[in-house]
């Protein structure tokens, strides 16, 4: 079962930026309703594309730095990165087909 | 979000409730306590706007208030303990069928002897550059969820009725200042909020002014540029958050011209929920003359419940699905 690992400013670089595939980054926090009703559908498009696609989190709450890093002023806000440069941004809760139409966009090098 | 083993495209509900928010699941928990197997579709948030919403202080039988997501959340698990089914989808189209009703969505189609459209509202736009540029980078529908990103910074918020003063009060206890820009030279809100609103210290407002584009630096929101229709002079505001609380359209797209509309597109229906389509049925938000507010809202998705639940009852006597399906063959004629 793959599930959204955490991470860090510390860790972005490696986790995020020099990924050999695609990272979804799903900024999130506690106090957010909408993100914890994605959480679900995120924990199960995780488990569909491992191997293809590393998903991941971002409390901003404790790492503003990077959410600020990507002008990220709402939440949920999911960043679809590859090779180190964001190549998709989903805002606000989505259905799971609508994220899925995302991920398979970049997947076919869209 | 998906509910239990997970909906099917092939099976005929008793009724398919689009739209999640409080008129939806009103409606879900009436047709489920009726023994009624409902599907309830939902793209977004469980709650609709309550979920977005802070302290909900005129819904009855919370004398402190109840935060909205609270609510929201326990609308929803409720609705669902008694047997409501959901779907995290979009609707894209209904359609009919003879007797049968048909939900187009992205998830594919599915099939019901009647509809509840309960799909609300969506916030206008100010249609101006930058809005949708700068989206979740400093423009906002939503002060509770995103007012967290504007800790002792300036933000505006656009309009001057219930939700932009209300949403403004929630941003003043964490923004440095709210500007309240408004095009009129009053604000349209309840009483009790403007009084609060001329007592907050932080909370000031700029009249007779529209908003012309929002800038930005190309990351985040720098600010607005405004102009006073009174006087026509253009000024431009340093703000890093612009909150946007300027009125909502009804979501009726999906229908086509399936039911009657008024011409702003809210859908007219009977004292009983009904549309001019049998076993099509709307609540809350997305009516004519619809009060909008959390309480009304429900209190129509009830009625749109119970009387889905009479039209099925009556209309499908047999209750058996085969029967129904071939019902609908002889009476498609009829249906319309």
């Amino acid at each position: 079962m793959a599930k959204p690992s955490a991470v860090e400013t510390s860790t972005f670089e490696a986790e995020v930026l020099k990924a050999e595939v695609p990272v979804l980054v799903d900024f999130w926090a506690e106090w957010c309703g909408p993100c914890k009703m994605i959480a679900p559908l995120l924990d199960q498009l995780a488990d569909e594309y491992e191997g293809k696609v590393r998903f991941t989190k971002v409390d901003v709450d404790a790492y503003p730095e990077l959410a600020n890093r990507y002008g990220v002023r709402a939440i949920p806000t999911l960043l679809i990165f590859r090779d180190g440069t964001v190549a998709t941004q989903v805002v606000g809760a989505q259905p799971k087909t609508t994220l899925k139409r995302h991920i398979e966009a970049i997947l076919q090098g869209a | 979000m998906t509910g239990g083993q997970g909906p099917e495209s092939d099976r005929i509900y008793d009724v398919i409730i689009v739209g999640g928010g409080a008129a939806g699941l009103t409606a879900g928990l009436y047709a489920s306590r009726a023994k009624m197997d409902a599907l309830l579709l939902e793209k977004s948030v469980w709650g609709g706007q309550i979920a977005f919403t802070g302290l909900v202080e005129n819904y009855p039988g919370f004398p402190d208030g109840a935060m909205g997501p609270d609510l929201a959340i326990w609308m929803y698990e409720q609705a669902t303990k008694q047997g409501l089914q959901t779907l995290s989808t979009e609707v894209t189209g209904i359609e009919l069928r003879g007797q049968i009703r048909v939900v187009q969505t992205i998830d594919g189609d599915f099939l019901a002897k009647a509809v509840v459209v309960a799909s609300g509202g969506e916030h206008r736009k100010l249609g101006v550059p930058g809005e949708e540029e700068y989206a979740a980078r400093g423009v906002s529908n939503c002060a509770v969820c995103d007012g967290a990103f504007f800790r002792g910074e300036i933000v505006a918020v656009i309009g001057g009725g219930d939700a932009a003063i209300d949403e403004g009060l929630y941003l003043t206890r964490l923004a440095k200042q709210v500007l309240v820009i408004h095009r009129r030279d009053q604000l349209r809100a309840s009483p009790v909020l403007q009084e609060r609103a001329f007592a907050t210290p932080n909370m000031s407002f700029i009249w007779n002014s529209v908003v012309e584009e929002v800038l930005g630096d190309t990351n985040q929101v720098t600010g607005i540029r405004v102009r006073n229709v009174k006087t026509n002079e253009p000024s431009v505001l340093d703000v890093t958050g612009v909150f946007i609380y300027i009125g909502f359209d009804p979501a009726a797209a999906i229908l086509g011209d399936l039911v009657e509309q008024d011409e702003h597109g809210y859908i007219r229906v009977t004292d009983l929920m009904a549309t001019n389509v049998p076993g099509v049925f709307a609540a809350g938000d997305i009516r004519v003359n619809s009060l909008r507010q959390l309480v009304s809202a429900a209190g129509d998705g009830c009625v749109a419940g119970l009387s889905a639940y009479k039209y099925v009852t009556e209309e499908f006597k047999d209750g058996e699905e085969g029967a129904a399906v071939a019902a609908t063959r002889s009476a498609s004629s009829a249906a319309q």
